[in-house]
């Protein structure tokens, strides 16, 4: 037990125990562990293709500490560029989104293309024959790729593709992707919040069906109040739901909710007036995909985490939500909200009511998350409790969305990440 | 139409002291009886601070349903992030009646919201834009929107009180 790389988390199939060690939540060395050997090294969200939806489009992000910039060229092509000059460093983009030719340095008036480019440097015949203007492009991580829709960057040459690393969470961004024809758009407006938390109390919470009904009982009561039927479906239960092991620390929970979803699960407080139209959405599902797959996408709910740090809630609305670790017990959240371009005003604006009943720093439910994080933090500084318990449904067949399969899943990648190099090092020692 | 009576600048800031000193003190039943029956509150997301809740990602958009609920539930056991409530103190300066818009006043105000909880300080910076309705004589507060010059809700995590 005192070797460093054994004790993270204790994983005995047999007795049916899971335990984390609670150090993984404060120990300083162990967030600089987590830089190298997770942010690193897997891929990670960076944006939506159409929050830069016309060429020369950009935004600034910060992505894994770093600042980026994540822009559609005059060629029409997304890409993710390091926000630093190649010069002397300063940031080339300080602005936080808009539409530009070039990117100039404030410095020195190096200038980039929107492809990054470099195509102006004042007094070059200063330099000599070595000097190249391809080299001293704007860089990009090492793998940029986009999965519908989805663009993601990896620090790790040898990180593998973005299509495998995903493995069974394909399956369900596709869930999300195909709620529109014309592709997916995200809504302007971004909730820039935070947690004094670690990040990865957020990945447990984002789909922990086990704490829906005693941490948001003020949400389900609210539901109840304007009128939704709280009784005809009792979330924990099959047929139609439950947690899944995706691989490669990707896990979802799928459920059958009580709550109205604006791609096509109608409930009272929607009103009457919208019924009708909520089933001919629910009719082009079932031509498009076949009544089990319409089924599916307009009402059934899903939690989706991706290792590591990235949460795609398609809930009462869809939500992109990804969060980094600026310490142990501090981390900053951005979240978005998902819709199909092709929505009209009205089926908008239902969705974005819909999405802050629940949603975002200021709805029924979230601050009550970031609350409980902020609690369990501050409980860790009882170092004499070493252990968090994840144990639940381990032992069972069928486990429901109440379990911690999905917890698991992403703890046991976790650890392999985090232990792996320790281990190999160790091998070659002996 | 008859114009509308404009108020003092006087007679607003007693109506936003009040409300600040009923907001501070957690007396929201009170808080709901300055506000009309089909009042909204909101808060634009820090990028969009002029932003329409219909097309843009809010932080709260809350319809006179909404509002009571939020009401009813802070006040009640289960909204955990107020459970014990925070402290809160509330500045409010540069009052301005901006003047009419149709039967109602455009009203605008400076805010410093400090939050205290579990030894944390939190600051929300910021204006308030509000519409005030005349109900039987008494100004009330039909529009009541917060926008946060915070460029994010850090390290604050969330707005989980009336601001």
């Amino acid at each position: 037990m005192d070797k460093p790389h054994e004790n993270y988390i204790i994983d005995d199939r047999e007795a049916g125990l899971f335990r984390v060690n609670r150090r993984v939540f404060t120990d300083p060395a162990c967030t600089e562990q987590e830089h190298r050997r997770i942010f690193e090294k897997c891929w990670i969200y960076v944006g939506h293709e159409s929050e830069v939806p016309h060429a020369g489009d950009f935004r600034s992000r910060t992505v894994v500490g770093r600042p980026m910039i994540l822009a559609r060229g005059d060629d029409n092509v997304v890409r993710v560029m390091l926000n630093t000059c190649t010069h002397r460093g300063a940031m080339v983009c300080r602005q936080k989104a808009g539409n530009a030719r070039t990117f100039q340095c404030p410095y020195h008036a190096w200038t980039f293309n929107s492809r990054g480019q470099l195509v102006g440097v004042p007094g070059e015949e200063s330099y000599s024959d070595a000097f190249s203007r391809d080299e001293m492009a704007l860089r990009s991580p090492a793998q940029v790729d986009c999965y519908r829709g989805f663009v993601f960057a990896c620090f790790d040459p040898a990180g593998g593709s973005l299509y495998d690393y995903l493995a069974g969470a394909r399956e369900y961004l596709d869930l999300v992707a195909d709620q529109s024809e014309v592709g997916m758009k995200v809504v302007a407006g971004q909730q820039s919040y935070s947690a004094r938390a670690n990040w990865k109390l957020l990945v447990e919470n984002s789909y922990d069906g086990y704490h829906g009904l005693p941490t948001h009982q003020r949400y389900f009561t609210f539901l109840t109040d304007i009128g939704v039927d709280m009784k005809n479906r009792d979330m924990s239960s099959p047929p139609h739901q439950k947690p899944v092991d995706l691989g490669n620390g990707h896990a979802v929970v799928e459920y059958q909710s009580a709550w109205g979803r604006p791609i096509a699960h109608w409930v009272p407080p929607f009103g009457e007036h919208r019924k009708a139209h909520f089933e001919e959405i629910r009719r082009k599902f079932e031509n498009r995909f076949g009544k089990e797959r319409a089924f599916r996408i307009c009402e059934t709910s899903r939690n989706l985490g991706i290792f590591p740090n990235l949460v795609i809630n398609d809930i009462m609305a869809v939500t992109i939500r990804t969060f980094y670790p600026v310490s142990p017990d501090y981390m900053e959240v951005n979240a978005w909200a998902l819709a199909p371009i092709d929505e009209s005003a009205e089926d908008s604006a239902l969705r974005l009511d819909n999405f802050l009943t629940f949603l975002g720093p200021g709805g029924f439910a979230t601050p009550d998350d970031v609350e409980m994080l902020e609690t369990c933090q501050r409980g860790f500084r009882n170092r004499e409790v070493e252990w968090s318990d994840i144990s639940r449904g381990m032992k069972r067949e069928h486990p429901s969305i109440t379990d911690e399969l999905q917890m698991r899943a992403f703890w046991r990648r976790w650890n392999q990440l985090m232990t792996e190099p320790q281990i190999r090092r160790a091998r070659r020692a002996a | 139409m008859k114009a509308v009576e404009l108020p003092t600048r006087q007679e607003v800031e007693d109506l936003l002291y009040k409300e600040a000193a009923l907001l501070d003190e957690w007396r929201l039943e009170e808080w709901l009886e300055m506000l009309t029956e089909d009042a909204v509150y909101e808060v634009p997301p820090t990028d969009v601070p002029e932003g329409d809740s219909r097309n843009t990602l809010f932080i709260i958009a809350d319809d006179a349903v909404r509002i009571r609920s939020r009401v009813k539930q802070l006040l009640g056991r289960f909204a955990w992030a107020e459970n014990p409530h925070s402290r809160t103190r509330r500045m409010i300066s540069n009052v301005r009646v901006l003047g009419p818009d149709g039967d109602c006043i455009m009203v605008t105000a400076n805010f410093a919201v400090y939050r205290m909880r579990y030894e944390s300080v939190d600051a929300y910076v910021g204006r308030y834009d509000l519409k005030l309705a005349r109900v039987d004589k008494e100004l009330k507060i039909k529009e009541r929107r917060a926008i946060l010059d915070n460029e994010a809700l850090r390290p604050h995590g969330k707005i989980s009180f009336i601001l």
